[in-house]
């Protein structure tokens, strides 16, 4: 009953609550990778109280895996120690945690998960409850097995009809994210829905609940449905219960309207999300680097529609292009389809699943002076290296098309490929 | 007593504690480091009891808690912001990092000698002769702070002791 967020939080506590109320709950899992793991380590062992179920706790090497440093090496050792030490059958090192808790099961309708890393939001798409914590919070549920919360207002993003040709969620969203602002959203839970959204497959809906994090949204929520259910029975390793529900006499604080057919691509510039302008105003900005990856976009799908645009031709001479696969699964799939000798033979370096160059630490990071058009979420400055580089925000497709020219480029010049 | 530093809108956690220090969880290292690219001179010139002072969403971006360790490790006495972004809110409370919700924050300037009574939230602007008074902490978020955050509050509590 209420909004999505008051549903799940209501089904958790064992009666209704709403918006404003203090909860405590009994989170499913617990998320950290080995950028975060560390911390909650610490305040785990300074707590010092017994885990409370080992099953509930899901660590993943991501962010700098395989270790590029001594220091990244060292954490990755004493988290592997760690695990060790405290038989948690959880330890990944698959590709970026969002998409192996996808893949792995771990996410499914109505769960709670809370994780160390701002795009917890990410599982909100297949209508569960995700949001980002701090480390020690997460060491601290390995011990309680429960978090507060502030049950939160939400704001319902309706979003209509169909996109042209060559727009994607990413484009949309981001449409989103500069209207909305960074701080749009703050403290909310932001529900996707329309016919744009009931009728668009999973892998673009994660683009929505991935992102709501850059509006500082708590959650991103989508209410899960058939093609939820159908998501989860073939490509994740989601088994038991599995249900679909809707927000039914929901109150909302916004309700915005958009009509998905007017939004052409769009780009997030240097050197903020929100600072999202149409395609057309940013053409012909040279570019150094192109990243294609990440929790955002660095599906099978985003590969594919990048070796659409790239089949048989040859990135420019000035620009490297660096394609990171999400996950391993990602990455086999992608071999066996020839997308990978595809992207390659196209100029494309295509290095191993991960967050890779989104973090700044590794697989491609940025000079003085240097500019970059990636697929991923953020583009703050430094993010990717010298605080004196500058990143823009675009769709795979904008990406690949860009990719060609050296500058960037409309991907509705490449209909041909979609 | 604290000299204020004064910071824009939007500051985010990248800003704060760039990405490739994240290796370590040390305050006094990561210390080091807070600032680095948007403020070089902080590190050098900050003294301990020196106050930040932030615009609206301050904090945004990654979870890192990172963030809000080396701004404590660097010898803040406190943060004042008119609102901050909700993950390091948290995080600062949990850490033990004492941060003030107040709109007023727009009238100190860079340098401004303030005096901050933590308890009571109020701010005295000894530079300008002005005082602000920060909105109050919700109950259960006074609570853990006055357990010294989340750790310590669980080494002697239940977490079902917090509402």
């Amino acid at each position: 009953m209420g909004t999505l967020v008051e549903e799940i939080f209501s089904r958790k506590a064992g009666q209704p609550v709403k918006a404003g109320e203090i909860v405590i709950l009994d989170v499913d899992f617990s998320m950290s990778h080995d950028n975060t793991t560390p911390l909650a380590i610490k305040a785990f062992r300074e707590i010092g109280k017994p885990i409370k179920d080992k099953n509930k706790i899901v660590l993943h090497f991501d962010h700098a895996y395989p270790a590029p440093n001594i220091l990244a090496a060292e954490n990755h050792k004493l988290i592997s120690d760690f695990a060790s030490e405290q038989a948690l059958p959880n330890l990944f090192k698959q590709g970026v945690c969002h998409q192996v808790m996808i893949e792995e099961g771990f996410v499914k309708p109505g769960a709670l998960i809370i994780g160390a890393d701002s795009h917890t939001n990410t599982y909100g798409a297949l209508g569960a409850f995700g949001t980002g914590l701090g480390s020690s919070e997460i060491g601290a549920a390995w011990v309680t097995g429960k978090c507060w919360f502030r049950v939160p207002e939400s704001i319902l993003i309706r979003l209509n009809g169909k996109t042209q040709k060559g727009v994607f969620a990413k484009d949309v969203m981001l449409f989103i994210a500069g209207k909305m602002g960074m701080d749009g959203a703050t403290y909310r839970s932001v529900e996707f829905g329309g016919d744009y959204i009931t009728n668009l497959p999973m892998h673009e809906r994660i683009i929505f609940s991935n992102m709501s994090t850059e509006i500082g949204a708590k959650c991103g929520l989508i209410a899960p449905d058939a093609i939820t259910l159908d998501y989860l029975k073939k490509e994740c390793k989601a088994n038991g219960k599995l249900e679909t529900f809707e927000a039914v006499d929901a109150r909302y604080e916004q309700v915005l309207e958009i009509q998905v057919s007017d939004i052409g691509p769009q780009v997030a510039c240097h050197p903020d999300v929100d600072n999202v302008k149409p395609i057309e105003e940013t053409t012909g900005l040279k570019l150094d680097e192109i990243f294609i990856g990440t929790c955002t976009n660095g599906r099978f799908e985003d590969l594919e529609i990048a070796a659409a645009i790239l089949a048989g031709r040859k990135v420019h001479a000035g620009t490297r292009v660096i394609v990171t696969p999400a996950s391993e699964k990602i990455y086999i799939k992608a071999l066996q389809a020839g997308l990978i000798d595809c992207l390659m033979k196209a100029g494309c370096f295509v290095n191993g699943y991960g967050c890779g160059a989104c973090i700044g630490r590794h697989g491609g990071i940025l000079a003085a002076g240097e500019r970059a058009l990636t697929t991923m979420n953020r583009n703050f400055i430094g993010r990717m290296g010298s605080p004196e580089a500058e990143i823009y925000l675009a769709s795979p497709a904008t990406a690949a098309a860009s990719a060609l020219s050296g500058v960037i480029s409309d991907p509705r010049n490449h209909a041909d490929a979609f | 007593m604290g000299k204020a530093w004064k910071f824009g809108e939007n500051l985010n956690t990248d800003e704060i504690i760039p990405g490739r220090f994240n290796i370590t969880t040390d305050p006094r290292e990561l210390a080091k480091h807070v600032f680095c690219e948007i403020r070089p001179d902080y590190t050098e010139n900050a003294a301990a009891g020196d106050i930040i002072v932030g615009g609206r969403n301050f904090g945004c971006g990654s979870s890192r808690e990172h963030a809000p360790i080396a701004i404590k490790g660097s010898g803040v006495k406190c943060v004042i912001a008119p609102s901050y972004a909700r993950i390091f809110f948290r995080n600062a409370i949990n850490i033990g990092l004492p941060i003030l919700e107040c709109s007023a924050s727009a009238d100190i300037e860079e340098g401004d000698e303030l005096e901050v009574d933590l308890a009571r939230g109020l701010i005295e602007n000894l530079s300008k002769g002005s005082r602000y008074q920060a909105n109050p902490l919700p109950d259960f978020v006074l609570k853990i702070a006055a357990g010294g955050g989340i750790v310590n509050f669980l080494k002697n509590h239940n977490i079902d002791e917090l509402i």
